[in-house]
């Protein structure tokens, strides 16, 4: 997600300047993706650059209110209409760690996996607490989000689960120095290709 | 590469990852005190060790999840716990009671008193209608019908069946009858509520307001031990406990106060 439609969404709403828009922005986010002043007025520019925002005379008290144009509209429009393509996403760095730690000598495969699960499970509980605390009807789009972040920290409880089953199954193939090289180097290879 | 020694293969200490007090410093105030609890079924090479040394404090407004794999000892540890099953070596203490030392009545008085029981398989009496199966264990307990009647309905108030009390329990849906065995395992003065898996075949909001009922339970100053295979129940727990053959290998830190965490997201 780009906090470039982030602020599209929100300038849909009416006019803000930027200390609103920082503001409405972590209220619809539940304060979980804390934005900077700097960051707000840096993407306020660039919208502005590309013609999706414009900006209005400063207010008395010296406040510069934006508003979203039509092709901010239409951009915004397209956003919400197109699906987020997973391969847009960061690469998922647990998964590669794993892979890792299962091919580099004298790493605990199941300490990372219990170390892994053990701050997760921490997170899934402050989420939980969270969610717990916010059962006001206002606060339906802060508990969507938090029912997101909930979602994926169980699936990651799970595939840890999975993981450690699969381990406890897994026999590394037989030590032989020079085959198990060469192995090594064939699926490099074919890995390249 | 020096971030990788410290995985190095280590022994974990149950003791010191579950938070249990050593035992030459009891908690005073915890209600449920695992100490170094041993359990073996059978004996010489066919011998299974469901429980091999696990040590668990639990004190009143904590709710501890206990999590891990098929066969390591979870509901093992839940029936030492509620004094259904005794242990091979060590201590559990309930309310500072000797659960492992106390003659078989004063085990069953203290069981109908102070603990609750909620289990997957609802173990509701079908020729009993709601009150009175949540009655039940009051009025095994010496308690006049009339009293035992009126919490018995106070508990089915608290679980949102107020109305329901006078059905049979094949007259209620299933959720109705997860809360009706829920009423029943908070009914009177529990200080010590055992739960294993109890959302079972729930749906998930159903489950969602089982785990409320419990939570609300321990707020109010009870102690409470979930059993469950099932992160997002856990998330629930104040701490998590992870149980892999018979130890306990990790465990979260107590969380903060819900207050400190809502004044760390400015909500």
């Amino acid at each position: 997600m780009s906090i470039r439609h982030g602020l599209l969404a929100l300038l849909e709403r009416g006019q803000m300047y930027g200390y609103q828009l920082r503001a409405a922005f972590e209220e619809s986010t539940g304060s979980t993706w804390p934005l900077n002043i700097g960051q707000v007025y840096t993407t306020l520019s660039r919208l502005e650059r590309d013609g999706l925002v414009r900006s209005l005379p400063e207010s008395e008290a010296g406040q510069r209110p934006y508003e979203i144009t039509d092709a901010g509209r239409a951009d915004l429009a397209l956003w919400f209409a197109t699906p987020i393509s997973r391969t847009d996403r960061p690469r998922d760095e647990l998964a590669i760690k794993l892979a890792l730690a299962l091919t580099t000598p004298g790493v605990d495969v199941r300490a990372v996996v219990q170390t892994q699960r053990t701050a997760t499970m921490r997170a899934l509980q402050e989420l939980t607490r969270l969610k717990y605390a916010s059962d006001r009807p206002e606060d339906l789009p802060w508990r969507l989000v938090l029912d997101a972040m909930m979602f994926q920290a169980e699936a990651e409880v799970r595939w840890l689960d999975h993981c450690e089953t699969s381990l406890v199954r897994h026999r590394p193939p037989a030590p032989g120095p020079a085959p198990s090289s060469e192995a090594v180097g064939r699926s490099g290879e074919e890995a390249r290709r | 590469m020096s971030a990788l020694s410290g995985t190095a293969p280590a022994a974990p200490d149950p003791a010191a990852t579950t938070g249990a007090g050593s035992p030459d410093d009891p908690p005073a105030d915890a209600v449920l005190d695992l100490r170094d609890v041993h359990r073996t079924h059978g004996s010489g090479p066919a011998a299974v060790h469901a429980l091999r040394g696990v040590s668990l404090v639990v004190r009143p407004g904590e709710l501890v999840a206990v999590m891990g794999p098929s066969g390591s000892g979870k509901s093992t540890l839940l029936t030492l716990a509620g004094g259904l099953d005794r242990p091979t070596a060590g201590q559990v203490y309930v309310e500072g009671q000797p659960l492992h030392a106390l003659h078989r009545r004063d085990l069953a008085r203290l069981r109908r008193r102070r603990i609750g029981y909620i289990f997957q398989n609802l173990n509701l009496i079908g020729g009993l209608t709601a009150v009175e199966n949540v009655a039940l264990p009051l009025e095994l307990d010496g308690a006049g019908v009339r009293r035992a009647r009126r919490l018995a309905q106070d508990a089915l108030t608290e679980v949102g069946l107020t109305e329901l009390g006078d059905r049979f329990p094949d007259q209620l849906s299933g959720g109705q009858q997860q809360r009706v065995a829920i009423a029943r395992a908070l009914v009177g003065e529990r200080r010590l509520v055992l739960a294993d898996e109890p959302t079972g075949a729930l749906d998930s909001q159903t489950g969602e307001a089982v785990l409320r009922l419990l939570r609300r339970r321990v707020d109010e100053g009870a102690a409470g031990v979930l059993v469950t295979h099932e992160a997002r129940h856990a998330g629930w727990a104040d701490r998590v406990v992870f149980l892999r053959d018979g130890v306990a290998v990790d465990s979260t830190a107590p969380l903060a106060g819900v207050e400190a965490l809502l004044a760390g997201s400015n909500r």
